[in-house]
């Protein structure tokens, strides 16, 4: 472990694709990208590419799913089965499942689902490659496809994580560094109305370090969410 | 709109100027500060800035002109969509305006699946359906001309600053133009051709809507379109 993660550090402080410690991969997204949807959008982080397409606010597929005073948010992460190297078989796992839930729990509170009851909005997320990163990736391509479709929300979201590797905090962490680093700690947040809406951790990481780690990652979502607004404005150039 | 005076597309969580009217859902106050809640255009008339959606979900409102696409036929009612994330329902007996016989009446003659009905929103308060009826003037069954769907966000576009857009798509067609605010409109041409340039300068104001000098545009569409088709 520790001669691996020697290598994912180099001595230059290089990551082992040359990035530094705090730096994010390319990042590209594309909005209104299909054409059934309501709202979609595309995200590439480096190697790491999601879709998302939103529907609604719609009446529901099953009459029971509805609240009576706010729209049901519906989300459904999931992993083509092409999207990573080995065959990912396309039954929704136990990972997905989690996912969908976090995800959806990311965007609810920016939503103003309360201008719609008794309807959903659905919200599906494809990974078409996965290396790293997806969920945020996810949070991301939601958000957007959301603002796409017109479903008033209080601000746009946008997510990214941070790792611990060779005891080095590491932004925007992909697979290889996920699989062999010591933490990883996902976040999703809304700069506009300073809200965090995702936070998880997998590994371990001193209290100092999660501090750090959160101020890395809110930072490059100041930034994330300024792409997103760049992407939208991109769709009505004057 | 059309002397564009630092014209700006805003988007959801961006701030607004504190003297923008809020207009719920698209416009909020958090923390207070003014956001925007949707893909929108700020413009500015007399130094005011203004705030249009360009995004946006067709919510009905009691009073409202509707065009619907009747989807079903119930036992007393017909089950109509207007565009909206609720299926509305106009009642047989408001449609015949005396009490429904079943024994006589049959409601699947009286409008089919598919039929496209211009309504008036009777009654809607978010716990029920909405409630449509045809019971005023010029409302009913469609017979004749085309519906043209558009996003319900672009139809102050299509209709213009006092009626200026509609305006233009008769003068230039000869036809008659209805826009209604679910983002449906009705055209009545004398012929299919004309029907179909004003399918194209309408779907090009849609696709626009955020640009600055369309009707000069979309007169210019429109002639050309003419030329194309031989009318």
């Amino acid at each position: 472990m520790a001669k691996q993660a020697a290598q994912l550090i180099g001595e230059d402080g290089r990551r082992h694709d040359g990035r530094r410690p705090d730096e994010l991969r390319p990042v590209r997204m594309q909005v209104g990208v299909l054409s059934n949807a309501d709202g979609s959008a595309l995200v590439e982080f480096g190697r790491t590419r999601v879709i998302a397409a939103v529907y609604g606010p719609r009446e529901p597929i099953q009459k029971f799913m509805v609240l009576p005073d706010r729209a049901v948010l519906r989300v459904r992460y999931h992993m083509a089965p092409f999207s990573t190297s080995d065959r990912k078989s396309p039954a929704p796992s136990r990972r997905e499942i989690e996912l969908s839930k976090v995800i959806r729990e990311a965007l609810e509170p920016v939503l103003l689902a309360e201008y719609f009851p008794r309807t959903t909005i659905d919200v599906f997320i494809e990974v078409l490659q996965a290396d790293g990163g997806t969920r945020t990736a996810g949070v991301t391509a939601a958000s957007l496809a959301l603002a796409d479709a017109g479903i008033p929300m209080k601000a746009l979201v946008g997510g990214v994580a941070v790792g611990k590797v060779g005891g080095v905090l590491v932004l925007d962490v992909d697979e290889v560094e996920d699989g062999a680093g010591e933490a990883d700690m996902p976040v999703a947040a809304a700069p506009d109305i300073g809200l965090v809406t995702l936070f998880q951790l997998n590994g371990v990481l001193s209290r100092d370090e999660i501090a750090r780690g959160l101020e890395m990652a809110l930072k490059a979502i100041e930034y994330i969410v300024e792409k997103e607004k760049e992407a939208l404005r991109e769709k009505y150039k004057i | 709109m059309e002397q564009s005076q630092a014209r700006r597309i805003v988007v959801p969580g961006d701030q607004l100027e504190d003297d923008v009217d809020v207009r719920e859902p698209f416009v909020v106050v958090h923390g207070g500060r003014k956001l925007a809640t949707v893909v929108g255009l700020v413009s500015y008339k007399d130094s005011k800035p203004h705030f249009v959606p360009l995004e946006s979900v067709y919510m009905p409102k009691p009073g409202d002109v509707v065009i619907g696409l009747v989807t079903g036929v119930g036992v007393t009612n017909w089950f109509v969509d207007i565009n909206s994330p609720y299926t509305a329902i106009l009642n047989i007996q408001d449609f015949l305006g005396r009490p429904f016989n079943p024994a006589a009446d049959e409601p699947g003659r009286l409008l089919k699946v598919g039929d496209y009905v211009k309504a008036k929103v009777a009654a809607f308060d978010r716990t029920r359906s909405p409630l449509l009826s045809v019971q005023g003037e010029g409302l009913g069954r469609i017979t004749e001309g085309r519906v043209i769907d558009i996003s319900p966000a672009k139809v102050p576009r299509v209709i213009g600053r006092k009626r200026s857009m509609i305006s233009i798509l008769e003068e230039e067609t000869g036809c008659r133009v209805f826009v209604a605010v679910n983002g449906r409109v009705h055209v009545v041409c004398g012929s299919r051709e004309l029907e179909d340039v004003l399918f194209v300068a309408i779907k090009t104001i849609e696709r626009e809507a955020h640009k600055s000098g369309l009707s000069e545009r979309v007169r210019r569409i429109i002639r050309e379109e003419k030329m194309v088709r031989g009318v």
